[in-house]
């Protein structure tokens, strides 16, 4: 017989690194059967600047510059953990208006952050009008970011022992008016995308990740949660002034693509209300703490890991004394998160493996740092 | 056929609310006084010359280095209108490399410079982006 002399191979198809849908430079190696993925290989360190070693020669407080361009769609969660290192080992004090200062933009720059990944796992999708409504939204977070930080994605804004600036004057006004405005952008967002027949074919049971192995793998935030595992390091490690504030931590059960976007809806919805809380709460007082003047913290080492948008964001800082850092070690959630995604995919059609990968929302600024 | 259905209809509410976006070039964007663009030197009116005294730590502190000041004798000392021995002589902003990280606004013991609203920096040659320079010297607050 003539097909049994037929032999079927194995088809590579090298994804990346300019494919749009990789959001970023990343590539992936996937070896496909037919229209299934059997295997997939990333390749990452297309966007490494080397930031961790850049940080080892530049003083302690300029440092945060560096790592608001590692995750720079949530630059500002990105400088707390740093900073808050950095209070431990010079053990400064963080006045209570700071601290609340720092955890209303932190929430302010998740939600902008998942508003980011909203807009782009629906063109992943192939809807491209969630895009727009998503960053209609987004925008209003960042007029308000330009007015009280001066930039709109990279802030350099929080400081060893608070925050550069106070609020403006206007701020009350201006959050006022956002938080409504944020409310109906989220409704109209699930509006358009959460019951829609086509979007739902399309991801639930897709990419899915169990429990278990979500833990072997390291994973962390809202990836995790989706699989049904409650930890947020808001609530279990509380950090900042989180324990006096109110809030859900949301999961799922499923652990696929349409549970991970749920779940970042839902998230919104709860850091809006930790939001609002910080507005009713807000104290008065200084919004930066006694500082020495110079900084140069005693030998010493400290872990300090913060609930980032996409996981656990985690700043390991080694000082041997002296004005330089001796050692900036960033655990980036996204790179955890990515080392999951050959889990994901195997198995999956290939026309799925886009919508997998933008599922874990990650940012490449920091897989590769 | 529901969920797309609800989708449409937030999709046609967008036809009777009023438009998001600004027509750029024609109107302009409305910055808050905190906008950070490219750092530029201030200008003492009063005395008729920079604040800056050349000390270079914003030279110094900047993270991507890529300001470049040199000092000299303040010519106004001799006359008694200055108060300021020394003065900057260049100031150079390497405009290509600055990230507007605001450092050097943060670290300079005299308040001389500051982060202006400049933003635009798309031009057809290099000179031209030596020119927005010079504009960013001093210009922008009033001085020559």
């Amino acid at each position: 017989m003539a097909e049994s002399r037929l032999e079927t191979v194995d088809m590579f198809i090298n994804m990346g690194p300019q494919h749009p849908s990789t959001h970023g430079v990343f590539r992936m190696v996937l070896t496909i059967d037919g229209e299934q993925i059997v295997d997939m290989k990333p390749h990452i360190g297309y966007l490494h600047r080397g930031v961790e070693k850049l940080a080892e020669g530049l003083r302690y407080r300029e440092v945060t510059v560096l790592l608001d361009r590692t995750d720079y769609l949530a630059a500002l969660n990105n400088e707390l953990p740093y900073v808050m290192a950095l209070e431990k080992l010079l053990d400064v004090k963080v006045p209570e208006r700071a601290e609340y200062i720092r955890v209303l933009v932190c929430e302010l720059n998740r939600i902008a952050s998942h508003l980011m990944f909203y807009g782009a796992f629906g063109a992943d999708a192939g809807a491209t009008t969630p895009f727009m409504y998503a960053f209609r939204d987004r925008e209003e977070i960042q007029h308000f970011f330009e007015a009280v930080t001066g930039g709109r994605l990279m802030h350099n804004y929080f400081r060893v022992g608070g925050v550069r600036y106070d609020l403006p004057e206007d701020w009350r006004e201006r959050l006022t008016k956002l938080i409504p405005h944020l409310r109906k952008g989220i409704v109209d967002c699930e509006r358009l995308l959460s019951d829609n027949e086509i979007f739902l074919n399309r991801t639930i049971g897709v990419g899915q990740i169990s429990a278990a192995d979500a833990i072997d793998y390291g994973l962390t935030g809202p990836n995790l949660r989706a699989c049904g595992v409650r930890l947020d390091l808001r609530r279990d490690q509380p950090y900042s002034v989180y324990p006096k504030l109110e809030f859900d931590v949301p999961t799922r059960s499923r652990g696929d693509c349409y549970d991970r976007y749920l779940l970042r809806v839902e998230e919104m919805r709860q850091s809006l209300r930790i939001v609002e809380q910080c507005l009713e709460q807000m104290p008065d007082g200084p919004s930066l703490g006694e500082v020495p003047r110079v900084i140069r913290p005693k030998e010493g080492e400290v872990y300090v890991g913060t609930e980032n948008p996409r996981g656990e964001y985690g700043i390991y800082l080694v000082s041997r004394g002296g004005d330089y850092p001796y050692r900036v070690k960033v655990r980036a959630p996204s790179f955890c998160n990515l080392m999951a995604l050959n889990e994901m995919m195997r198995g999956c059609y290939i026309a799925d493996c886009v919508l997998i990968l933008g599922s874990i929302d990650i940012v490449l600024g920091e897989v590769d740092r | 056929m529901l969920g797309m259905l609800k989708g449409l209809m937030t999709t046609m509410q967008s036809h009777f609310r009023k438009p998001v976006t600004i027509q750029y070039p024609d109107e302009r964007p409305d910055l808050p006084p905190r906008y950070a663009g490219f750092p530029g030197l201030i200008w003492d009116a009063n005395v008729g010359e920079p604040f800056c005294t050349g000390c270079q730590v914003c030279a110094r502190f900047c993270p991507t280095q890529c300001i470049y000041v040199t000092m000299k004798d303040n010519p106004k000392v001799g006359d008694g209108t200055s108060k300021r021995r020394k003065i900057v002589d260049e100031f150079e902003l390497n405009v290509s490399c600055c990230t507007q990280c605001a450092v050097c606004v943060e670290v300079c013991n005299f308040d001389a410079i500051e982060m202006t609203h400049t933003f635009e920096m798309a031009s057809y040659s290099r000179e031209q982006v030596m020119n927005l320079q010079d504009m960013l010297s001093m210009k922008e607050k009033g001085g020559p």
